[in-house]
C-alpha cells in the first residue's frame, strides 16, 4: 500500500467506533421501513387488477411522476409498493451518505481532529480513503439488508436484490460526490451544502426527465437517482444499469484523491481571502442572520425553482388522466378545478415539511454554537441568555416563514402562468402561509430540547422524521389515531382545497409558543454545556 | 478597599463529579489576583461561575456586589472575559469578532483597540479559520482589553503566546492596574502570576488551599542557600529549620525555612564564609508543595525533585490561618 494511505485501517476502526450507534440505527431504519412496506403491500393490492389500476393512476398523475417517478410494470407488486423508495427514499439515503462522508473528512479537518492524528503515522490520503471505505461499506450493508428485508417481506428475490444493490450503488456514488465536495470548500457546512445541492439538482433532473412522454428523457439518464429508477427493480431488473453509479464512483474517488493532493490540510482549493478589518455586526441578531443567511439563501433558491416547476405542472394534471377510469375519478373529485386544487394542496404541504426541516437545521445553531464555545464568549458580554437564544430561534422562525412565502408565490406564479389565472398567486400564497404554524411548532421543539437536554438537540430531527413517516405510512402501519393526531402537519389546513380554520392555526401557534417557553425556561436555568 | 469578587462556600457538581468543594476566596478592588492551580483543579469552572455561565450548587458568589446568575446584563457591562479555550467563528475576520464582542460588552475604545492590535501585531483582516492558536488568543485579548471594564477575568490568557507577546501582555496588565482596574488572572504558569500578581490564591481539587500576598506565601517555603566555607562545620543538618544538606568538598547546599536562616548564617559565619548565594522561594515551590504533597501517584515524579515535601506547615489541603 502506498505511503499516503498509511493508517487507513486505523481510521476506519476509529470511524466505526464513533458511529457505533448512528450507523446501525440508520441501516436498521431503512431495512425496517422496506420490510414493513413489502409485508403490507400484498394486503393492499391483492390482485393484478387492483395493481394495474393503482399504477396506471399514479403514472398518469404528473405530480406523482415528478415526485416519485414512473411504474414500469403496472402488474408488478414490488414496483408499485416501492414507488416512493426508488427516488425519494434514495435521495434521503444519498443525504445520509453525504453526512457520513463529510463527518469523517472535512468536519474532522475543520475541528482540528485530523491535525491531532496527522502527527502520527498517517498518510495524506488516509482520512478520505477511510471515510469512503466507511460510506461504501455502509451503503453495501444497507443495500443487502434492505434486499433481504424485501425478500423476507414476501417480494420476489431477484427484484429484491436488484433494488438493494441499486441502493448500495447509489449510496456509493453520492458518497464519492461528497468526497469531492469535501476537497473544494474549507468548511464542513459548505461541503455538505454543496453535496445536498447536487442531490437536489439530480433529483430535479430526473423529475423533469420522467415527465417527458412517452418515457424518461435523456435528463433522467443524467442523474444517479434517475439511474436507480432505471434499474427497474421488480419490473425487468435491468442489472446493467448498476454499472452507471459504480462507474461514477470509480471516476470520482481518484478525482477526490487528486484534489486532496493539490491542497493543504484545512484549506479549500481556493485560497482564503482577507475580509473586513472593521466589523459591522452590531449584535447577536446580526450575527445569527449572518451565520444562517447563506444556507437560507440556498434553500430559498431551491424553493423558488421547485415551486415554479411544480406550480406550472398544475395544468397538465387533468390532461395526463385520460383513461375513462381517471376521468370518472376527476368527476368524483369535482372536476378539473378541484383536481388542480388537490394537486396544489399536496405540493404545498410537502413544502411545509421541507420548511420545517429548514427550521430544525437553522434552530440547531443554538446547539452547534454552544458546543463550539461561541456562546460562552457572547454570554460573557452584556448579552442575556434569552436574547442570544432568541436571535437564532427568531432567525429560524423568520427563515421558515419567508421560505413558505416564497414557495407560495412561486407555486402560485407557475400555476397562474399555465392556467392564465392570476388569482392562483394569492390562493397558493395563502395556502402556503397556512403551513407556517406547523413548521414553527417543529422548529420550536429544537429550542425545547436544547433548553433541557442540549446534547440531545438532534432528537428534534427524529421527531420531524417520525411525523413525516407517520403521515406517509401511518395508515399502512395501522398506527392508532391518537398517535397520528400528534403530528402538527395533520392540523394544518390543506388549502386551497378545504376551508381554512383560523382557530387551528392559532392553536398550532399557541402550542409552538408554549414549547418555546418551556425551552427558554430550561435554557435560563441550566449550565452552559460543552 | 472593598472586595470585587467574593466567593464563599461554593460547591459545584457535574453529575457525580465534584468540581468545586467549598471554594472561598476574595479579590480586592484594584489588585491583580493570581489564581493558580494545575489542570482540572477548578479554575475555569470558578471563572464560569463568576460569569453566570454555570450555577453553583451551594454557597454564595458576589461580583462587583452583584449576583452573577441574576444580574447578567448589568454585571457584564462592567467586566471583560478571556475564555480559556478561545473559539472564534471560522468565517468572520478577527476584526469583526473584536468589534462584535466590544459592542456587545457595551463599550470599546477604538483608539485602544487599534493600539492593542499594533502591540500584539495582529492582522484583523484575516478569517478566524486561518489564525493560529496564538493569534486566536490575541483576538480574545484585544477584544477584552480594549473595553472599559472594571474587572477583567482572564483564563490562562497567555496560552499560545510567544515570550515576546507574553511580555506585551504583562505590560497591558500593569497598565490596567495603574488605572485602578481589577484583574483575576488564572494561570498555571508560575512566572506569569509571580511577575504580575499582588496576591495569589492556590486552588487544588476544588478548594483554595493558600491565599495571600506573595511575600506572605513565601514564608511557607524554603530558601535555597549555597555557601563556600573554609572548613565545613559538623552537625549542620541538626540545626532547626535546615533541610536537605548536601556537602561537596567546601561547598554546602541546603534548603532553609525562614526560621532556620539565622542559625545557619551564624554557623556559616563561624566557619569562615567565602561566598554565599541564596535563591528566594519561587511559586514553583508553593505549587509543588500543594499538589506535590498530595497522595496522587501520578504527581510523584514531580515531587521527587529534591524539594522538601514534609514541610513545616504540614500536609496540604489544610488552609493556613492567614487565608
Amino acid at each position: 500500500m502506498r505511503e499516503t494511505f498509511a493508517g487507513t485501517g486505523t481510521l476506519v476502526r476509529l470511524g466505526l467506533r464513533r458511529d457505533r450507534w448512528l450507523l446501525p440505527a440508520w441501516i436498521a431504519g431503512f431495512a425496517l421501513v422496506t420490510y414493513s412496506t413489502a409485508e403490507a403491500s400484498a394486503g393492499l393490492y391483492p390482485d393484478v387488477g387492483s395493481r394495474v389500476e393503482a399504477a396506471t393512476a399514479l403514472n398518469a398523475t404528473a405530480s406523482m411522476v415528478a415526485l416519485f417517478g414512473r411504474i414500469y410494470d403496472p402488474a408488478s407488486l414490488g414496483a408499485l409498493s416501492l414507488i416512493k423508495y426508488t427516488a425519494f427514499m434514495t435521495a434521503v439515503l444519498a443525504a445520509l451518505m453525504v453526512v457520513l462522508t463529510i463527518r469523517h473528512t472535512r468536519a474532522d479537518e475543520e475541528s482540528g481532529r485530523l491535525e491531532l492524528l496527522g502527527g502520527g503515522r498517517l498518510g495524506r490520503d488516509a482520512p478520505l480513503a477511510a471515510a469512503l471505505a466507511i460510506s461504501f461499506g455502509a451503503s453495501l450493508v444497507l443495500g443487502l439488508l434492505s434486499a433481504a428485508a424485501l425478500a423476507g417481506g414476501g417480494l420476489p428475490g431477484s427484484g429484491s436484490l436488484a433494488f438493494g444493490l441499486g441502493w448500495a450503488a447509489t449510496g456509493m456514488a453520492y458518497s464519492a460526490v461528497a468526497g469531492v465536495a469535501a476537497q473544494l470548500t474549507a468548511s464542513a457546512r459548505g461541503a455538505t451544502g454543496l453535496s445536498i445541492g447536487v442531490i437536489a439538482v439530480t433529483y430535479a433532473l430526473r423529475a423533469v426527465g420522467d415527465l417527458a412522454e412517452p418515457g424518461p428523457s435523456v435528463l433522467s439518464w443524467l442523474s444517479p437517482i434517475g439511474w436507480n429508477q432505471q434499474i427497474r427493480a421488480f419490473a425487468g431488473d435491468r442489472w446493467w444499469v448498476l454499472a452507471l453509479p459504480l462507474a461514477l464512483a470509480v471516476v470520482l474517488v481518484p478525482a477526490s484523491l487528486a484534489l486532496r493532493g493539490r491542497r493543504d490540510l484545512g484549506a479549500g482549493l481556493r485560497a482564503e481571502r482577507p475580509g473586513p478589518v472593521r466589523g459591522s455586526l452590531s449584535g447577536v441578531w446580526d450575527l445569527a442572520v449572518r451565520l444562517q443567511l447563506r444556507v437560507w439563501a440556498a434553500w430559498a433558491a431551491a424553493f423558488v425553482i421547485f415551486g415554479v416547476v411544480v406550480g406550472s405542472l398544475v395544468g397538465n394534471v387533468a390532461q395526463f388522466l385520460s383513461s375513462p377510469n381517471a376521468q370518472d375519478l376527476i368527476r368524483m373529485l369535482g372536476g378539473p378545478q378541484a383536481l388542480n386544487d388537490a394537486f396544489l394542496a399536496a405540493e404545498i404541504s410537502i413544502m411545509g415539511l421541507l420548511a420545517a426541516a429548514y427550521g430544525v437545521s437553522a434552530a440547531s445553531h443554538l446547539r452547534s454554537e454552544e458546543a463550539a464555545g461561541h456562546t460562552e464568549a457572547l454570554l460573557a458580554t452584556a448579552t442575556t441568555r434569552s436574547r442570544w437564544a432568541s436571535s437564532h430561534y427568531g432567525a429560524a422562525l423568520a427563515g421558515v416563514a419567508l421560505l413558505m412565502l416564497l414557495s407560495g408565490l412561486s407555486i402560485g406564479f407557475g400555476a397562474a402562468w399555465v392556467l392564465a389565472d392570476s388569482s392562483q398567486i394569492s390562493r397558493a400564497t395563502v395556502a402556503a402561509l397556512a403551513q407556517i404554524p406547523a413548521a414553527w411548532l417543529i422548529t420550536s421543539t429544537v429550542l425545547a430540547v436544547f433548553g433541557w437536554a442540549p446534547r440531545l438537540t438532534a432528537a428534534a430531527w427524529g421527531l420531524l422524521l417520525g411525523f413525516v413517516a407517520l403521515g406517509e405510512f401511518g395508515v399502512l402501519w395501522n398506527a392508532p389515531q391518537w398517535l397520528m393526531d400528534l403530528s402538527p402537519f395533520r392540523h394544518s389546513p390543506l388549502l386551497p382545497v378545504g376551508s381554512g380554520s383560523v382557530s387551528e392555526l392559532a392553536g398550532l401557534t399557541a402550542v409552538a409558543a408554549l414549547i418555546s417557553a418551556a425551552g427558554y425556561l430550561g435554557w435560563r436555568r441550566r449550565d452552559l454545556a460543552a | 478597599m472593598g472586595s470585587v469578587v467574593e466567593i464563599s462556600g461554593v460547591v459545584k457538581r457535574f453529575g457525580t463529579v465534584t468540581a468545586l468543594d467549598g471554594l472561598d476566596f476574595e479579590v480586592a478592588a484594584g489588585e491583580v489576583h493570581g489564581f493558580l492551580g494545575p489542570n482540572g483543579s477548578g479554575k475555569s469552572t470558578t471563572l464560569r461561575l463568576l460569569l453566570g455561565l454555570l450555577r453553583a450548587n451551594a454557597g454564595s458568589i458576589r461580583v462587583l456586589g452583584l449576583d452573577p446568575w441574576r444580574d447578567v446584563a448589568v454585571l457584564h457591562r462592567r467586566l471583560a472575559y478571556v475564555p480559556g479555550d478561545v473559539a472564534l467563528w471560522p468565517n468572520l475576520t478577527g476584526g469583526e469578532v473584536i468589534d462584535l464582542l466590544g459592542r456587545l460588552q457595551g463599550g470599546q475604545d477604538p483608539a485602544r483597540r487599534d493600539r492593542l492590535l499594533q502591540l500584539f501585531e495582529l492582522d484583523p483582516g484575516k478569517k478566524a479559520r486561518t489564525y493560529s492558536k496564538g493569534n486566536r488568543q490575541k483576538v480574545a485579548l484585544v477584544a477584552a482589553l480594549s473595553t472599559d471594564a472594571e474587572l477583567f477575568l482572564l483564563d490562562e490568557p497567555t496560552s499560545g503566546l510567544d515570550p515576546l507577546m507574553e511580555d506585551t501582555f504583562r505590560g497591558c496588565i500593569r497598565e490596567l492596574r495603574s488605572e485602578g482596574r481589577t484583574v483575576l488572572l488564572s494561570s498555571h504558569i508560575l512566572s506569569e502570576a509571580e511577575a504580575l500578581s499582588d496576591r495569589v490564591s492556590i486552588i487544588r481539587a476544588g478548594r483554595v488551599v493558600e491565599t495571600g500576598p506573595l511575600q506572605q506565601l513565601r514564608h511557607l517555603t524554603r530558601t535555597s542557600v549555597t555557601a563556600d566555607v573554609e572548613a565545613v562545620p559538623p552537625g549542620l543538618d541538626l540545626l532547626p529549620g535546615v533541610h536537605d544538606v548536601v556537602i561537596t568538598n567546601h561547598r554546602i547546599n541546603a534548603q532553609v525555612e525562614p526560621a532556620g536562616l539565622t542559625h545557619l548564617m551564624q554557623a556559616l559565619t563561624a566557619a569562615g564564609l567565602q561566598s554565599l548565594t541564596s535563591q528566594p522561594p519561587t511559586l514553583e515551590d508553593l505549587f509543588l508543595r500543594h499538589y506535590g504533597a498530595g497522595n496522587e501517584a501520578d504527581r510523584a515524579g514531580v515531587t521527587g525533585r529534591g524539594q522538601g515535601i514534609s514541610g513545616p506547615v504540614g500536609s496540604s489541603g489544610r488552609r493556613p490561618g492567614n487565608a
